[in-house]
């Protein structure tokens, strides 16, 4: 797995995201990663949060004008009334509560959909981020990290940064200001009680140290736990079928079991973490106003401060650590959402093995001509699925591709359709190298049905107009009529318009390879790769599909992977591979006149006909 | 990317016509009775769950009420301090005084933050035990339900409702549930304190409690409507995503990662504009809750100002009506968040019933019957099958199964011959009883297998399916997934792989413990399907289904794996659904299923020679070849730009109109003849 960030052994992208214990220089780098991304994602809402932090404000100032408000109808329009039968001042004094009030509520109502809009935006952001680049990463990547992972990034992961942000980050902010001016505050009265507030410090921070390098690590078990659980949830239910025909439900429970204790342990862990920080930062508050009584006290008795004073600087005391629960619960919100964003962040810097070329060369209207010079592929390095092969085929061709099974004929079509590059040599389209062409003429010139005929869950109409985007009815049933599919799909209860269920279980496996292959006619692309497009029709429907097909094929370069021979009828030419290697090549009537693999394979097709 | 289940919210999959007798309808309907219940009888099926761990629970509101206490009681000893000790002890230099004060404030503060730790402590066990719990019994109850529930029920639902909902229930029941209570006590006794001590003034607070009360029931009815629309839409966004992940390869090979893109950012913002619909009525609670309370102290305080100017109360009355209402105002503002968590946490709950109090459809019996000494005789009687959602009347309303009847003797090889969609596979579930039938009966060696375990059943019957549906696991792992205990040494794992011809797995780079990527895509095609017949053998059962198990070979790996299959299948009765002459000659008996019925059953070769039927859908040299009209080639380009439709409906539907015609337009026949002639 290829990753581009340079950053200490095991951080770069995804690689190791499962370790949880990093080393310093490692854990700095994906903190640094983790918290860019947070930037990044909030830079665009500055303003927002600038109006949501200064609701905040007014919201908490109109609150608390409502005591002064009393103070002074206590103090001043009592007296008038009593004295003077003046309501004047007592109505203003009532009207501005009443002003207040509503103002209190406006603003916490602006400030509440402000933050949401604010946060709701990140998050479609992020969202939307992480599709784009699951989407842009290569099959490569996909085969290893798996779609649970995926999801759990998508899922869990963001709904840590979201309790972040949805617990008030603002009011965190205008908290932050308040314990300054606070503090400030209390120096201007009396700096020596200052002093002991800020001695204060030492031990918050000493504990805030402590909890962020300890949670560091529990967060990251949990966000590992939690994906883990994923994985396996989605792996189960994917393959329920054979979970359930081959028992193992008891087996799994206890694995799953076993993972979801484990999700459950670093889940109590972290917050048995935060159980201890949040109380000792109460404490540290309450020790503190605790020294501050004593040696204010002690200094009144020595006569060096006023009593008044004293009552004035433990207030402030107590009203400088009034908001640090709140603030270390926010600080733990913080430190799990920036473990998920380690995560997140991994996944987003990943780059894909594929990649677009900066500058493509355009390639309008391809023609359809393949040519591979000395192309070698392998998965695994040292371990060639193609060893070195050279191949032209002219525009308009219909080639097909026999041999047997693992020896590499859907590697080709793959490395055809640039799902991977090739290790060495070159493909070329119309002459031009494929990693030179940008994705979408790529995509329209070459199609690919795929060996396993995957179908989204939504409308037949939906799956087959996948092929090409905004087409019409009309042309969706007659590419599904053009495949031999248009009869039974009249048959599903709303036609075109039946959802097939996830993965197309909804229709038999002969039917979903059907549609797909009428989502590839759809597509009308210069070159057309079928990967065992028939292999589970039954014969007459692959008799309609060849006859479809030897016309759709005219004039258009196919490949043609099959292992029922029925293929080779409508083909220009044939190419036999074994491992890895085109050992024959010719037209079908030559191979099979010859003496060689192919003519054996045909023989034994035929007498396996009826 | 189609669209998917946001766009029915009202349910987690659309229902095509409403009719009780549904599953999906069912569905529905327990999710609207979920969501009908008030929200404390919602919250009572939680109950057993919490029971064991309510002393934790009440306990740990008694330290949350007691570190609230300890706070309040600091500014006392300051008070008492500056009023007695400090002001006395001046004039008397009485430290003491002093001292005991500050132990005092130093006794309550590490009270506080000792009850606040322990409170932390108590309620953190059950609260994360409760979710795990509630986790494990939904996995395991997902994997008891049938098959047809999975196929109605998208997995980002399923998702959804094991991760976020129980993660929302856990955050409830540590901070929610506790701050509910706390906060509703501290609003009842301290209104109640207000009444009682305040007279006027207090009722004048407690009208203000009359419409909020009314506020937060129309809030709640709102809120709660668009709670449960916001977690079904983020399950179906999990959904989604996880489409876009298992379907890559198909977005790639038609490069629609972008209208993937599209479609999924269109339903990220519709949950997000949820979402905001939500914010929306949250603030308009909060402004509320904020506003009430200090409008009434607005009110008060003319009030109290002139009743004090009247004579009618003392000032000192007045300042502490104020101060109580304080105390009593913080948490009403808090109640908006705490309510709005309780809501939430209750759509969870309702959601995650909606799936718990699923009945399962196929339950073992009460009183299984067990087959003792198998022989592996399999027969189907009658057997009806339709699916869930199949129309009542209508096109595709006939039985997908219309009384099938067939009996496969032990040991004997039977190929089951029909047309795509012909019920094949159908027939094929209702053996491990992956399905149930809707009528008649399925029995291995006479007995019903509704009348065993599933556990039992499934130990008898192996099967392979159509699509290799394997585990990111190594080799060894699936290939042993469902092999009994005494047969899981190297030598069976070796035997299974050698009977498929699955030997490359010897090449892979860590052999048979090598990992074969999610859902096997490491392999080819054919690897994956020869190690899913290994799998299937590997179980050691006494029936076999093999479903289309040799599509994905070529000719020569099927010869060898018929080869080996003969022998190795001797003993075991084997139901294999197959689709070419070559499939078909393992079999003892060739079975045809035709429009829902078993047809015609007898060797290959006499059903070649007596049945049309059969002919039709097995034989390939058939028919003579012609040649397609020379204008079809340009109408299929046509076709393929989506134009001239009407022209093709001509063509194609004078050429189908018979199956005859179907059977006489083959391109290989031709091929077949012009070559043969050349030779
Ligand atoms: N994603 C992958 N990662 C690693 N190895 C792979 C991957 N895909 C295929 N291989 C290996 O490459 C070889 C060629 O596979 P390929 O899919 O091209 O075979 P194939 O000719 O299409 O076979 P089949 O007829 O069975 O589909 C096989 O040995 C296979 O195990
Ligand atoms: N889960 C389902 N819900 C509703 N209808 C279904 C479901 N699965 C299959 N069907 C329908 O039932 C019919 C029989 O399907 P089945 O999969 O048994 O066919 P098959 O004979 O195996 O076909 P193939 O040869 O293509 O595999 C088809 O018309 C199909 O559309
Ligand atoms: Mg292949
Ligand atoms: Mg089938």
């Amino acid at each position: 797995m290829s990753a581009t960030t340079a950053g200490p052994a095991g951080t770069t992208g995804t690689e190791g995201e499962d370790e949880t214990r990093l080393s310093r220089a490692q854990s700095k780098t994906v903190r640094q990663r983790s918290l860019r991304l947070l930037g990044d994602l909030m830079s665009p809402h500055r303003k927002g949060l600038w109006v949501a932090g200064i609701l905040v404000v007014v919201s908490t100032i109109a609150q608390v004008a409502g005591p002064a408000l009393i103070a002074t109808a206590i103090d001043t329009t009592l007296a008038r009334l009593r004295d003077h039968d003046d309501w004047a001042p007592l109505l203003m004094v009532g009207g501005l509560y009443v002003v207040a009030a509503a103002v209190a509520g406006l603003s916490i109502a602006g400030y509440v959909r402000t933050s949401a809009r604010v946060s709701q935006g990140i998050l479609l952001d992020l969202r939307q981020r992480v599709f784009r680049q699951t989407q842009r990463l290569s099959l490569e990547f996909h085969e290893s990290y798996t779609s649970g992972r995926i999801i759990s990034r998508q899922t869990s992961d963001l709904e840590s940064l979201r309790d972040l942000l949805d617990s008030g980050l603002t009011s965190i902010v205008s908290g932050v200001l308040m314990m300054l001016f606070t503090g400030a505050s209390l120096f201007l009265i009396d700096w020596r009680t200052g002093l002991v507030l800020a001695a204060s410090l030492i031990p918050a921070i000493a504990l805030t140290r402590w909890f962020q390098t300890r949670s560091q690590v529990y967060y990251r078990e949990s966000r590992t736990a939690s994906a883990r659980v994923i994985v396996n949830f989605v792996e189960t239910m994917t393959g329920i079928r054979a979970v359930q025909a081959f028992r193992r439900e008891r087996a799994n429970d206890v694995t799953y079991g076993g993972f979801a204790e484990e999700y459950r342990a670093a889940n109590a862990r972290a917050m048995g973490l935060n159980g201890i920080y949040s109380p000792g930062l109460v404490l540290i508050g309450n020790i503190t106003v605790a020294v501050a009584l004593l040696v204010g006290g002690l200094r009144v008795f020595h006569g060096d401060l006023d009593v008044g004073v004293l009552v004035a600087v433990l207030l402030y005391v107590k009203r400088f650590f009034g908001p640090i629960q709140e603030i270390g619960m926010f600080y733990n919100s913080f430190q799990s959402a920036s473990a998920a964003l380690e995560k997140i962040s991994g996944l987003l810097v990943e780059e894909p093995t594929v990649v677009e070329p900066a500058r493509p060369v355009p390639l309008e209207h391809a023609r359809g001509h393949v040519q591979l010079r000395g192309v070698e592929f392998a998965y695994v390095q040292g371990r060639p699925v193609l060893p070195r092969t050279d191949l032209d085929v002219p525009a308009g061709q219909t080639v097909a591709l026999v041999g047997a099974t693992g020896a590499g004929k859907s590697t080709l079509a793959k490395l055809l359709s640039r799902f991977y590059d090739v290790t060495a040599g070159s493909l070329e389209l119309d002459g031009v190298d494929v990693r030179d062409l940008s994705g979408k003429d790529l995509r329209r010139a070459v199609v690919m049905v795929t060996q396993e005929a995957y179908l989204f869950s939504g409308s037949v109409r939906d799956n087959i107009a996948m092929g090409k985007p905004g087409a019409s009815l009309e042309e969706v049933q007659a590419a599904a009529r053009a495949v031999g599919a248009h009869d039974f799909i009249e048959q599903l209860p709303l036609g075109y318009d039946t959802d097939v269920n996830k993965r197309g279980g909804r229709v038999s496996a002969g039917q979903r390879q059907l549609l797909s292959f009428a989502r590839a006619f759809l597509a009308d692309p210069a070159v057309l790769i079928l990967d065992e497009a028939t292999s589970s029709l039954d014969i007459p429907g692959e008799r309609l599909v060849q006859r479809g097909l030897q016309t759709l094929l005219a004039d258009r370069t196919a490949l043609i992977i099959a292992h029922r021979l029925s293929t080779v009828a409508i083909a220009d030419r044939v190419l036999v591979m074994e491992h890895g290697v085109v050992v024959e090549d010719g037209t079908p009537a030559e191979l099979i006149g010859g003496e060689g693999r192919f003519a054996a394979l045909h023989a034994a097709w035929r007498d396996s006909l009826v | 990317m189609p669209s998917r289940a946001a766009d029915h919210p009202d349910g987690p999959r659309p229902t095509p016509a409403p009719d009780d007798t549904q599953p999906a309808t069912d569905d529905r309907a327990r999710a609207a009775q979920g969501a009908s219940l008030s929200t404390v009888a919602s919250m009572r099926r939680l109950v057993p769950y919490i029971r064991p761990v309510l002393p934790r629970i009440l306990a740990g509101v008694l330290c949350a009420l007691g570190a609230s206490l300890a706070a309040l009681a600091v500014p006392r000893v300051l008070q008492w301090l500056v009023n007695g000790p400090l002001t006395t002890g001046l004039a008397t230099h009485d430290e003491s005084g002093l001292w005991w004060g500050v132990g005092l404030v130093l006794l309550l503060g590490v009270a506080e933050a000792g009850l606040i730790a322990a409170r932390r402590a108590l309620i953190l066990i059950p609260g994360t035990n409760i979710e795990a719990r509630l986790r494990t019994e939904l996995f395991t109850h997902l994997q008891d339900l049938p098959v047809s529930f999975h196929d109605r029920w998208p997995g980002g639902q399923l998702l959804s409702r094991s991760m976020s909902d129980l993660g929302l229930l856990r955050r409830w029941i540590a901070f929610g549930m506790l701050t509910l209570v706390v906060s509703s006590v501290t609003i009842v006794v301290g209104i109640g304190i207000l009444v009682a001590t305040g007279g006027v003034l207090g009722l004048i607070y407690l009208a203000g409690a009359i419409p909020m009360t009314v506020m937060a029931f129309t809030f709640s009815r709102r809120f709660r409507a668009v709670s449960r629309k916001s977690q079904d839409q983020a399950g179906d966004l999990a959904t989604a995503v996880e489409e876009s992940v298992h379907g890559i390869r198909v977005l790639k090979a038609f490069g629609r990662g972008r209208d993937a893109l599209q479609s999924f950012g269109r339903q990220a913002d519709e949950l997000r504009g949820t979402e905001l619909d939500k914010a929306k009525i949250m603030s308009g609670l909060q402004a509320w809750l904020t506003a009430i309370p200090e409008l009434t102290l607005g009110v008060s305080l003319v009030v109290g100002v002139w009743m004090v100017s009247e004579g009618r109360i003392t000032v000192g009355a007045l300042v502490a009506f104020f101060a109580t209402a304080a105390v009593v105002n913080s948490p009403v503002i808090d109640l908006g968040m705490v309510l709005s968590m309780t809501l939430n946490a209750r759509t969870a709950v309702d959601r995650y019933f909606d799936v718990m109090t699923t009945p399962n459809t196929l339950p073992d019996p009460a009183a299984p019957a067990e087959v003792t000494d198998p022989h592996g005789e399999l027969a189907f009687t009658g057997v009806h099958f339709r699916y869930g959602d199949a129309p009542t009347e209508g096109p595709g309303s006939a039985d997908v199964l219309d009384g099938v009847d067939l009996v496969l003797p032990p040991g004997k090889t039977v190929a089951l011959v029909g047309l795509t969609g012909s019920g094949k596979s159908t027939l094929a579930m209702l053996v491990p009883r992956l399905y149930e039938v809707t009528g008649g009966s399925v029995t291995v060696d006479g007995v019903d297998v509704r009348d065993m375990t599933r556990e039992h059943l499934r130990s008898l019957v192996g099967v392979a399916f159509e699509d290799a549906t394997l585990f990111s696991a190594s080799v060894r792992d699936n290939v042993l997934l469902g092999a009994p205990d005494d047969a899981r040494t190297d030598a069976d794992l070796e035997r299974a792989l050698d009977v498929a011809q699955a030997g490359f797995a010897h090449e892979l780079p860590e052999g048979v413990e090598t990992t074969i990527g999610e859902e096997g895509m490491s392999l080819s095609g054919g690897q994956r399907q020869r190690i899913a017949l290994a799998r299937a053998i590997a179980a050691r059962p006494r029936v076999l289904v093999l479903d289309d198990p040799l599509s994905a070979l070529d000719v020569d790996t099927e010869a060898a794996i018929q080869a080996r299959l003969a022998t190795e299948l001797e003993e075991i009765t084997t139901l294999i659904v197959a689709h070419r002459p070559s499939t078909v000659a393992l079999a003892d008996l060739v079975a045809v299923l035709q429009d829902g019925r078993i047809t015609a059953v007898g060797p290959h070769s006499e059903l070649l020679a007596t049945n049309e039927h059969y002919r039709y859908v097995i034989s390939s040299l058939e028919g003579e070849f012609t040649p397609p009209p020379p204008d079809d080639v340009e109408v299929a380009r046509q076709v393929a730009r989506g134009e001239a439709r009407a022209v093709v409906d001509e063509a194609l539907d004078s050429g189908d109109a018979t199956p005859a015609g179907r059977n006489g337009a083959t391109a290989i026949g031709a091929w077949q003849a012009s070559e043969g002639s050349e030779r």
